[in-house]
């Protein structure tokens, strides 16, 4: 009797001690996503401030801070009939959500510059290829390297031939 | 405890209302290679681990990563670990916060990443998210009653270096780590990594098995010892073939075997995970909250 009584106690303690982790569990869930809230809502903001002052211009002077080597390289792709087409698809899964659909400058939260400029049209595909390559990290685009070279080279193709291309209708969000 | 569960069910109600957003995830699972998340976007990603144990009983012990591009330099991270011990019990074991900081703006042929990482995991944690000092199979052994007694607050540092290079992607990951609670001394550990999509160039389709969309690769990943006995005596190292496949339905799929290399190593673990990027949740939760 003593020893079930005894044993009756040690399971109250164990599903006590089972039920204290999990509710410590949800807290730390609770907890976590917290953070993750209003870190996001903290960056979000300072993105928004640092969007209201920022000139397009400052990003397009990116351009200007290619390396001659860079600048020079010649798109290895550009006789490639499948380049820009490819070069699209890519636009469409990792830069139209910044630059606008047709890379006419995005709208919203994730408002990047237009491609359809002359500072971006006039660039050199090497130029080109070394933005995508190297990002403009303090102004919130990341490095492309992780996209194999000859991806990137299918990019700039694609970005080259933008004016050739409609205007994407409003929502359309096809490149 | 109402403004967190406030925030909890925002964070929800953003994930419902987000947008996918296609991302080119590298096959490592223990590895970090130099790209971080996409500023304002969120990686929501599940991971298992099955191990072998040797003197217990085998384990599939799983993590829920949070990964959140604050900037294009800064990532931020939350983990929630929790395993199942056959023939025993399934348990949460712990949280991690985890920040990693890009150190240079551009690309070099060498790009360094510093890594901080605050963990409180107990003493039944398994998800061998990276190996340090002298962690053995036999560390892994005890029941859960008595592993979760054990409570680690951990300060765990990396310094990650990654190189692309013709398609290739190369890393190595330096690991310290202290255990805050108690006197015990620094750890260290090491994961490298190599790996290369089995197509540099896109097809112009959108298609699910075009070979661009897979990545494969190895990893290597082990303990150091510690301050007072470093080196390679009473560690365990692991051997793992990766590939991931990066649907255009932005979901993506990692698989990893990983072999013991010596008899401190489990023999074998199974690794997967499945994850999904979001985009814009940083102006999501911030409209929920009446910002812009």
């Amino acid at each position: 009797m003593l020893c079930h009584g005894t044993a009756t106690r040690n399971a109250r303690r164990r599903n006590l001690k089972l039920s204290i982790q999990t509710a410590t569990g949800f807290r730390a869930f609770c907890a976590s996503l917290t953070v993750l809230a209003m870190l996001s809502v903290g960056s979000s903001v300072a993105r928004g401030q640092k969007d209201s002052g920022r000139s397009e211009n400052v990003l397009y002077a990116e351009l200007a801070k290619a390396p001659a080597k860079a600048v020079s390289r010649r798109n290895p792709l550009e006789h490639d009939p499948e380049s820009a087409a490819a070069g699209a698809k890519l636009y469409g899964l990792h830069c139209a959500e910044c630059h606008g659909p047709a890379g006419e400058g995005g709208q919203g939260a994730k408002k990047g510059p237009s491609l359809r400029v002359d500072e971006v049209q006039q660039a050199t595909p090497g130029t080109l290829f070394w933005l995508v390559t190297n990002g403009v990290v303090r102004r919130g685009m990341p490095v492309w390297s992780k996209l194999p070279e000859p991806e990137r080279w299918q990019l700039v193709d694609f970005i080259k031939s933008l004016n050739e291309r409609p205007k994407a209708a409003p929502g359309s969000g096809k490149p | 405890m109402n403004l967190i569960r406030a925030f909890a069910l925002a964070f929800l109600a953003a994930l419902v209302l987000l947008r996918s957003a296609h991302a080119q995830e590298s096959p490592y699972i223990v590895t970090y290679d130099h790209y971080l998340e996409e500023p304002g976007s969120l990686e929501v990603e599940y991971f298992s681990t099955f191990g072998t144990q040797r003197a217990g009983n085998d384990f599939h012990a799983f993590w829920v990563e949070f990964e959140y591009g604050a900037t294009a330099w800064w990532t931020t991270e939350v983990y929630l670990d929790g395993q199942t011990t056959f023939n025993d019990s399934t348990i949460f074991t712990g949280f991690r916060v985890e920040n990693r900081f890009r150190l240079l703006q551009r690309e070099h042929f060498i790009n360094p990443v510093l890594y901080v990482e605050y963990e409180q995991t107990s003493g039944a944690d398994k998800i061998l998210k990276e190996v340090e000092g002298h962690d053995v199979e036999l560390d892994y052994a005890d029941p859960n009653w008595l592993a979760r007694q054990e409570h680690d607050h951990e300060l765990e540092t990396k310094l990650l270096l990654s190189a692309t290079f013709k398609g290739w992607n190369i890393a190595e990951n330096t690991i310290a780590t202290k255990n805050v609670t108690g006197g015990n001394p620094w750890e260290f550990g090491y994961a490298i990594g190599a790996s290369r999509p089995l197509a540099l160039k896109a097809s112009a389709n959108h298609c699910n098995f075009c070979r661009e969309n897979f990545i494969a690769g190895v990893e290597m990943y082990g303990g150091l010892g510690d301050r007072y006995s470093f080196g390679l005596p009473n560690t365990s190292h692991y051997l793992a073939p990766v590939v991931a496949w990066n649907l255009p339905s932005d979901w993506t799929l990692r698989l990893s075997p990983g072999f013991g290399l010596n008899d401190n190593s489990h023999k074998f673990l199974l690794r997967w995970g499945l994850s999904r990027e979001f985009s814009g949740f940083g102006s999501a939760i911030a409209r929920l909250f009446g910002g812009r």
